[in-house]
């Protein structure tokens, strides 16, 4: 993507606290900040010791299938260099819509709110995969 | 219906009834309070019975005056819609069919007809008998329009009433601090589950629940798209980042759920509400009673 390139292209800003990523997605996301995106977060992994990615969708209205891929991708690669990712503040209407598409972003551990994700990757075992994706959310807490 | 279009003697025939009707309308009023409609509708006072029998006459009036008696939309009868949907609604309370009341209606005529037939010298006349025939087709258009107010009532009453059960029916309760339950009763249809799945989300948000738990023993079947109902609310709930319980899973819905081949996969399931809840907790790890069920089946 030629546009990555160049230096105008808005760039989520990710933020490092203690060994997390913390990611706010706002509004609708562009194919070109996707793709800046998911290179920011692959490269601070594998610059620094970062054991968790949290992304906050507090202020997203809608997601697709496309920002549902670029999410799961973004697990993907994070799961690869041992960090775990965590999906966080979803809406009730985004959940009900993504529920009704069969979008349910099975691998991905969500939590209700930052904090929530934040004391998830704090309470849970620094292991790079998750042992059953889709089922064992929440199942390191116990 | 349209018998003023194929006669040209009605309209004419319409207005003299009107005028009949309206110059007389003292006399049928008296007449028809002594009716079995009026009468038992209108049991404190014949006095009331009266005016109510002269606003129905006046309206008549009204309908006949424009030449078509045949017209159930007509404004003549908007005055006295509401007056006459009541009427028919206490005589349904005390138990009369709607056949019934629509008979008692139909009995008004006969006495109108006799004073209209008294106003002609001749009763037999070609004259009279156009009257006569217009005031029975008018007399016919008040039984519809009886008819119809009780029908649109009728549906009203249950669209009111399907309203106030989606409400009732499904009430999100807070079992402990971060659990929520829904007891699901009656059958789950796909707006019941979508009202479900809403307020069941909401709860979420504003209780902060990490758990929450489906409870069907209220379900008296399931088949597989209630099934598929339960996992759209339990995907949608984990999205959310609450792991859903579904539990009151009878023994002949568990095997009914085994016959259909549903696979309930990831959904994690208890026999009883007080299970889900004791699942719940001790995944929360709070301190659970000893001797609860369920202890070594969590997953």
């Amino acid at each position: 993507m030629t546009s990555r390139e160049q230096d105008h292209t808005p760039r989520v800003p990710v933020l490092m606290l203690g060994q997390t990523l913390l990611v706010t997605l706002q509004g609708e996301l562009q194919d070109a900040v996707a793709g800046q995106l998911q290179d920011d977060i692959v490269s601070r992994i594998a610059a620094g010791p970062v054991t968790g990615v949290v992304i906050d969708i507090t202020g997203v209205d809608i997601v697709d299938s496309y920002l549902g891929r670029v999410l799961a991708e973004i697990a993907s690669s994070a799961r690869l260099m041992a960090a775990r990712t965590v999906l966080a503040g979803m809406r009730p209407a985004v959940a009900i819509t993504l529920a009704e598409l069969g979008l349910t972003l099975p691998g991905l551990r969500t939590a209700l709110d930052v904090g929530r994700a934040l004391a998830l990757l704090s309470h849970s075992p620094p292991t790079g995969s998750p042992p059953h994706p889709g089922r064992a959310h929440h199942a390191d807490l116990c | 219906m349209q018998v003023s279009e194929q006669d040209p003697a009605a309209g004419p025939a319409a207005r003299k009834v009107g005028e009949f009707l309206r110059s007389r309308a003292e006399q049928i009023a008296q007449r028809w309070a002594d009716a079995a409609l009026f009468r038992t509708v209108f049991t404190v006072s014949r006095d009331e019975a009266v005016e109510a029998c002269k606003a129905v006459v006046e309206a008549l009036a009204e309908v006949a005056a424009t030449g078509r008696p045949d017209d159930i939309t007509a404004p003549g009868f908007h005055a006295v819609r509401e007056q006459l949907g009541r009427m028919a609604a206490t005589r349904a309370r005390t138990g009369s069919t709607p056949a019934q009341v629509a008979g008692e209606v139909a009995d008004l005529s006969r006495p109108a007809v006799t004073l209209l037939r008294g106003e002609f010298d001749d009763p037999a006349g070609g004259q009279a008998q156009d009257c006569v025939l217009a005031l029975t087709v008018l007399m016919g258009t008040l039984r519809l329009v009886v008819m119809e107010t009780t029908l649109s009532q009728g549906q009203e009453l249950i669209e009111r009433q399907r309203q106030q059960l989606l409400e009732v029916a499904t009430p999100v309760i807070k079992l402990w601090e971060g659990i929520v339950a829904v007891p699901l009763i009656g059958t789950l249809d796909s707006a019941r589950s979508q009202v479900v799945m809403e307020s069941l989300l909401d709860a979420v948000v504003a209780e902060r629940a990490r758990y929450a738990i489906l409870d069907i023993t209220g379900v008296p079947t399931v088949d597989s798209l209630v099934a598929q109902h339960l996992m759209k609310t339990v995907a949608a709930a984990r999205l959310m980042g609450a792991e859903c319980i579904v539990s009151g899973i009878r023994p002949a819905i568990a095997q009914t759920i085994v016959h259909l081949g549903i696979d309930l996969g990831n959904v994690v399931t208890r026999s009883s509400l007080a299970d889900a809840l004791a699942h719940a907790l001790r995944r929360q790890g709070s301190a659970v009673p000893p001797g609860t069920p369920a202890a070594s089946l969590a997953p």
